[in-house]
């Protein structure tokens, strides 16, 4: 049985921050297989194209045929736990500070034989399932789970190492004036946060959904405005040390291509938002944030980038944003090499078109902000780092990978 | 299946140990020169006659074995590099009797030897292999402990050999090392004392781990007559075999490559587990000394604690086992562990022990085992050395 987290104390100020340490993340080219994997949610292993043996570790050669065709494929993570040890020694300063840990080998159903973490509701001979999780330093690892979810599962500590749980955990929403900020102030309020810090541009003007807003339990309207590097730096200086979790809902969405457009005034809004407002954001919050990253149940633990998933391959319909997008995308994949030494996660979640005002002439299936929401605190409890929601952005993501020139114009319409 | 050949004519003599320190500031090189340098003292040639080299070391950096001829002015013309841990000193030791049998070499120098800093010890842990790197290090960095605790538990969870029964064998180990002045651990060890060690990943505890140290070992491989000539005391060798990733449909490794083997090697040798007068096993745990009596033919797959129960293991006592004191208690420099065995056995066969002897020792069997790259040891291997009429 996981012992329920325990909310935090407020934290003493003259108490030293424990440094945020990460094991070992180097990895074999092949083994980034799994963190492909991993950063999905996928439970995955390499699967022979010419004789289906399932294996693993990492090789790039089946160990039955010595074929070379040994792609990472879905396959049944169920097992069984043939033994485990607890760990008291180690010489990795990161497991070192949190021994005893336990880890065991599990004989997959599918045949191979796997070293993994172990949840503490596990024992050894049970059935377990594997899961493949990041860990803190974002390198791929798998982790016997109990068979069926148990009471509090998600508290296991070892567990909370490798998943970014809003649960006690302080968020800051950038922008509530949005449908889709005002969503995930509710689901994250929901889902347990301490905390929910909502940034509102110019708090004397009203706006839609103001009322409702405020009624969200531990829910706190913050001035923010991630145009304004004044007001940015002020917000961090403010609540920069107990934010854990930034989810950048900042948006900026207009129809139309780059050709028709007149002159670049409203590229540049665009870009001021999703581009400089994401630099700064990082530079007033990521600090902190890479600093706090072993603070105790509430540590800093992921800076959320809600993207287009257009950023990912140019919708000319919407051709301006999609290049801002794009933008944003760049920056979120810079600011994850910079965040990762604190253990910080940065996530970016790609949507499909939008249920709402700014995407008014689309056809459906479109993305209601609240399953945008819900979807974001379903990834950070699973721990992933990059999120597709909706059939739209799906569909965007496999024809991506099947043939992006084939995408590219078929986007063109 | 193809008959191996006799070592006709070939002998193993000048045992060299280079006394192991904890940590050492020195470079291998340094160990493994002041090794080489022992060993043409007590061989009484000189290092231009060493026309034969097998080297193993963990910790010569980017100098392979062909750079360290250069640096220790070396000019063999027969050269081989084994970087196979424990099991390198059995591995070593046959390439260079079939190199001297064919008359590729006359003087095969069999030299390993390892530093040990402050900080190689973890450095050597977490790029010790891509599977290490990839899918072992990464979970709780626990090093050989933790690998060898899963295959430990397993062990005992099927064939329920006990802790006591792994503590008898060390405590005999440490009662041999007590007489060997180079030996890491000088204090006797008491079952009770080895029952309530700290534990370091269950089930295994303080002293059913190896001590990591520096340390250099050699010895000189060549025809009979060339021992004569320079009045060096020697050993037959009767028999060797190896093997590497045996036994891979286990889930958990409960057997060694010597099992696939283990026919060759008697009947090579021409004698029976019986007559065997001392054996000096691979023991970085208890529970692969455990598989080595099963798997060499002591005894029987599972009757190990059995066995245990029987004998002594000490030197003076029934069944004389790692009579050095074994790495348990000499320590483990790093590849040279697996020339321990070799060493200890050739002097006392040849009369000539450095602590108390084996009484009238006539045949001795060597084990090697080594390179736990994922989830198992892949390498092992044994020799059959008996004494020169």
């Amino acid at each position: 049985m996981t012992e329920p987290l325990k909310r935090p104390r407020r934290k003493d100020p003259l108490k030293r921050t424990q440094q945020p340490l990460y094991p070992q993340s180097v990895r074999s080219r092949t083994a980034h297989g799994l963190t492909k994997a991993a950063a999905e949610g996928r439970f995955e292993l390499q699967t022979c194209d010419d004789c289906s043996t399932v294996f693993y570790p990492p090789r790039d050669a089946c160990p039955k045929c010595l074929s070379d065709c040994v792609p990472f494929k879905p396959v049944d993570n169920r097992g069984t736990l043939l033994a485990e040890t607890t760990i008291r020694t180690s010489t990795d300063p990161y497991f070192r500070e949190r021994t005893p840990w336990r880890v065991g080998l599990t004989k997959l159903d599918a045949g191979p034989v796997i070293l993994s973490h172990i949840h503490g509701d596990v024992l050894e001979g049970q059935r377990v399932r594997l899961d493949l999780k990041l860990d803190k330093g974002g390198a791929p690892v798998m982790i016997a789970l109990p068979e069926k979810d148990t009471p509090n599962m998600a508290d296991d500590p070892h567990l909370r190492e490798m998943t970014c749980d809003p649960k006690f955990r302080r968020v800051l929403i950038t922008d509530g004036r949005t449908p889709v900020g005002q969503a995930m102030a509710r689901a994250f309020s929901d889902a347990g946060c301490n905390i929910v810090f909502v940034g509102i541009a110019d708090p004397w003007k009203p706006f839609p959904g103001q009322d409702e807003l405020k009624k969200i339990e531990r829910v706190e309207i913050v001035p923010l405005d991630v145009t304004d590097s004044e007001s940015v730096t002020e917000q961090a200086e403010q609540n920069g040390g107990r934010i854990d979790i930034v989810v950048n809902t900042a948006e900026h969405i207009r129809a139309g291509g780059i050709m028709q457009r007149h002159g670049v005034t409203v590229a540049r809004e665009e870009m001021d938002v999703r581009y400089f407002g994401l630099m700064r954001l990082a530079q007033a919050f990521g600090p902190a944030m890479r600093g706090r990253g072993a603070d105790g149940v509430n540590s800093a633990t992921a800076f959320v980038n809600l993207l287009s998933v257009h950023a990912l391959m140019n919708w000319p319909q919407y051709g301006a944003y999609s290049a801002a997008e794009a933008a944003s995308l760049s920056a979120a994949q810079c600011l994850r090499a910079e965040l990762r030494p604190g253990g910080v996660r940065v996530m970016n979640v790609f949507f499909g078109p939008l249920d709402t005002e700014w995407f008014q002439t689309v056809p459906p299936p479109k993305v209601t902000p609240a399953a945008l929401a819900k979807a974001v605190v379903q990834a950070l409890q699973r721990g992933l780092e990059d999120v597709f929601v909706g059939d739209i952005a799906e569909d965007i993501r496999a024809r991506l990978a099947a043939n992006p020139k084939a995408l590219e114009r078929e986007l063109a319409g | 299946m193809t008959t191996r050949r006799p070592y006709d004519n070939v002998v193993v003599c000048a045992p060299v140990t280079v006394p192991y320190v904890r940590y050492s500031t020195d470079t291998a090189h340094w160990w493994i020169g002041r090794a080489l340098h022992q060993l043409t003292k007590t061989a009484g040639i000189a290092p231009k006659d060493i026309d034969g080299l097998v080297l193993s070391s963990f910790t010569t950096g980017a100098d392979s074995a062909v750079g360290m001829t250069q640096h220790l002015g070396l000019s063999p013309r027969w050269l081989d590099h084994v970087p196979m841990g424990g099991v390198s000193g059995v591995v070593g030791l046959r390439r260079a009797a079939r190199a001297v049998q064919a008359g590729d070499a006359q003087f095969v120098a069999v030299v390993a030897g390892d530093t040990n800093h402050v900080d190689s010890f973890r450095k050597t842990l977490s790029s010790f292999s891509r599977f290490a790197q990839d899918a072992v290090y990464p979970y709780g960095s626990g090093g050989a402990n933790a690998s060898f605790a899963l295959i430990t538990k397993n062990y005992m969870n099927k064939y329920g050999v006990t802790r006591e029964d792994f503590g008898k064998i060390c405590v005999a180990q440490r009662d041999n090392a007590l007489s060997i002045p180079f030996a890491m651990m000088k204090k006797k060890l008491t079952l009770d004392e080895y029952m309530k060690a700290r534990p370091i990943s269950d089930p295994l505890h303080l002293f059913d781990c190896v001590m990591p140290c520096a340390g250099a070992e050699a010895f000189l491989v060549c025809r009979e007559d060339v021992a004569k000539s320079l009045n060096l005391p020697a050993v037959k060798l009767l028999s060797t075999i190896e093997r590497h990733h045996a036994f891979a449909d286990e889930a958990i490794q409960e057997r060694g490559g010597w099992a696939v083997d283990v026919d060759d090697l008697w009947q090579m040798a021409g004698v029976k587990p019986d007559d065997v007068d001392l054996l000096q096993t691979y023991d970085d745990y208890p529970v692969i000394i455990t598989m080595q009596f099963e798997d060499l033919g002591f005894c029987k797959k599972g009757e190990g604690k059995d066995f245990i129960r029987q004998h002594s293991f000490t030197t003076d006592g029934t069944f004389p086992h790692n009579t050095s004191g074994g790495q348990l208690s000499t320590g483990q420099a790093g590849a040279a562990g697996g020339h321990l065995g070799i060493t200890e056995a050739m002097r006392q066969l040849t009369g000539q022990p450095i602590g108390k002897p084996v009484k009238d020792a006539k045949i001795a069997v060597v084990s090697g085992f080594g390179m736990i790259n994922y989830d198992r040891g892949l390498s092992s291997g044994a020799a059959v050395l008996a004494r020169a009429s």
